[in-house]
């Protein structure tokens, strides 16, 4: 498959912060790859690098084999963006805007526009800033998809949306990579769309990357084993490389990306065997990665 | 085609289409040189990604209970009966399998699994005929 973006080694420092840690990141041509991780990740600062609106400080970042510092024109002209602000001119009616967007794009589909326009009940009359919510999403969304880009990115489409708008995001990365075998990088904190749209998911935690792999494989390399103790236990049992630990008395259950051999030595230390395993959910790979269980895992 | 999936089980969702596609195939819901909906479509009612219904749909094919035809879309095979009635077999002997499970754990042995089905059974077709009844009599 053809390769889109390639990003590696990427690091990027704001002040004392790392926002960017050594970050690697490739997608290919007709695939929809998730992005998740908590607010303040480092998502939306690896987007700012795709769209050359952040310089690599450190590693490299090329678009279409590109570097989109160097060659803006030719790479966002094959970009759709809708960013999570939805950055719009305030003033501008809807038609002025989509004529404005179109002069940048000389493959604007006016058809398509015209389309999406109508199937969202949006008057070309209507100023920006009179626009709800879900209607500056819409307005984004068109503007992002109607020069059929080769890549769409989208950060955090769903965030604050209603139902309603939500699947018309959703319905617009569909129609994305099946009607043109295009690519869709999406950022979202909603895991149960990540889950549902993306062929690979690649989970950001404090600027690293620590989850990457197609949603198979991830689930798969995560498993979930229950434990049983002949006597309770007052403090969740030690093991390495454990990701998450919960449970109480006789009853644990780990999350863990090592072997079994290892859950289950450490189960046989307390006399207690593995019982049960399966693959870890997303939502389960994600609180032991990102949330507060990793700490508590630690601390334990 | 009535399929819904769900993230929250724990089942891939191409594997909870394949399961849905196969019962109705093994159940006569859908019928055989039935017209199924295309990748995209299916994709766009489901809102998943197209390579899950691609997956899926590619099961389905090797397995014998769907083909493309060549520029014209997916359709259930012509001769699916000996398939479905595969299906239906698999599809109760699974149920079965899981209430052997279950039954093992409980400590219950065959035969008492088989009285519990026999009593089970009759309170059910009991039941059946009451509401028949019933419904004569409002008819």
């Amino acid at each position: 498959m053809k390769s889109v973006v390639e990003v590696n080694g990427l690091s990027r420092r704001f002040g004392q912060s790392l926002a960017l840690d050594d970050v690697s990141f490739q997608a290919a041509e007709g695939l929809i790859y998730g992005l998740v991780g908590a607010n303040g990740a480092g998502k939306t600062t690896l987007i700012k690098h795709l769209l050359g609106l952040l310089r690599a400080k450190s590693g490299s970042v090329r678009v279409f084999g590109l570097d989109p510092v160097h060659s803006p024109v030719e790479v966002l002209t094959r970009v759709g963006y809708l960013s999570e602000e939805r950055d719009l001119p305030e003033w501008m009616r809807i038609d002025e805007l989509m004529r404005y967007t179109q002069a940048y794009h000389p493959n604007w589909d006016m058809d398509y526009a015209r389309e999406l326009l109508d199937r969202f009940d949006l008057p070309g009359a209507k100023r920006v800033k009179e626009l709800s919510k879900g209607m500056r999403a819409q307005v984004g969304l068109v503007a992002a998809v109607a020069h059929r880009p080769d890549l769409l990115i989208l950060d955090e489409p769903s965030s604050g949306l209603d139902a309603v708008v939500r699947l018309d995001i959703l319905d617009a990365i569909v129609r994305t990579v099946s009607d043109d075998g295009r690519t869709v990088i999406f950022s979202s904190h909603l895991l149960d769309e990540v889950e549902r749209m993306s062929d690979h998911v690649t989970m950001i935690h404090e600027g690293r990357v620590v989850v990457d792999g197609t949603l198979e494989e991830i689930r798969h390399t995560h498993q979930r084993w229950s434990m049983r103790f002949p006597e309770p236990l007052e403090r969740a049992p030690e093991i390495d490389g454990a990701l998450f630990m919960e449970g109480s008395g006789r009853s644990w259950n780990v999350i863990h990306d090592g072997s079994v051999e290892e859950v289950r030595a450490t189960a046989a230390l307390h006399g207690g065997d593995v019982v049960q395993s399966r693959d870890a959910t997303l939502q389960e790979i994600f609180v032991a990665h990102v949330g507060r269980g990793k700490k508590n895992a630690e601390a334990a | 085609m009535d399929i819904t999936t769900s993230v929250a089980d724990g089942v891939p969702i191409y594997r909870q289409i394949v399961n849905q596609v196969r019962y109705m195939v093994a159940s006569g819901l859908l019928e055989p040189g039935e017209e199924i909906p295309s990748i995209r479509t299916l994709a766009l009612q489901l809102k998943v990604t197209p390579n899950t219904i691609v997956k899926a749909y590619g099961e389905l094919e090797s397995a014998g209970l769907i083909e493309k035809r060549r520029g014209a879309g997916t359709y259930v095979s012509d001769s699916p009966s000996r398939l479905a009635s595969q299906e239906r077999n698999r599809i109760i002997e699974q149920r079965v399998d899981a209430l052997l499970a279950e039954a093992h754990q409980l400590d219950f042995n065959a035969e008492e699994v088989l009285s519990v089905f026999r009593r089970r059974q009759a309170i059910m077709v009991k039941t059946a005929n009451v509401e028949r009844i019933d419904d004569e009599k409002c008819g």
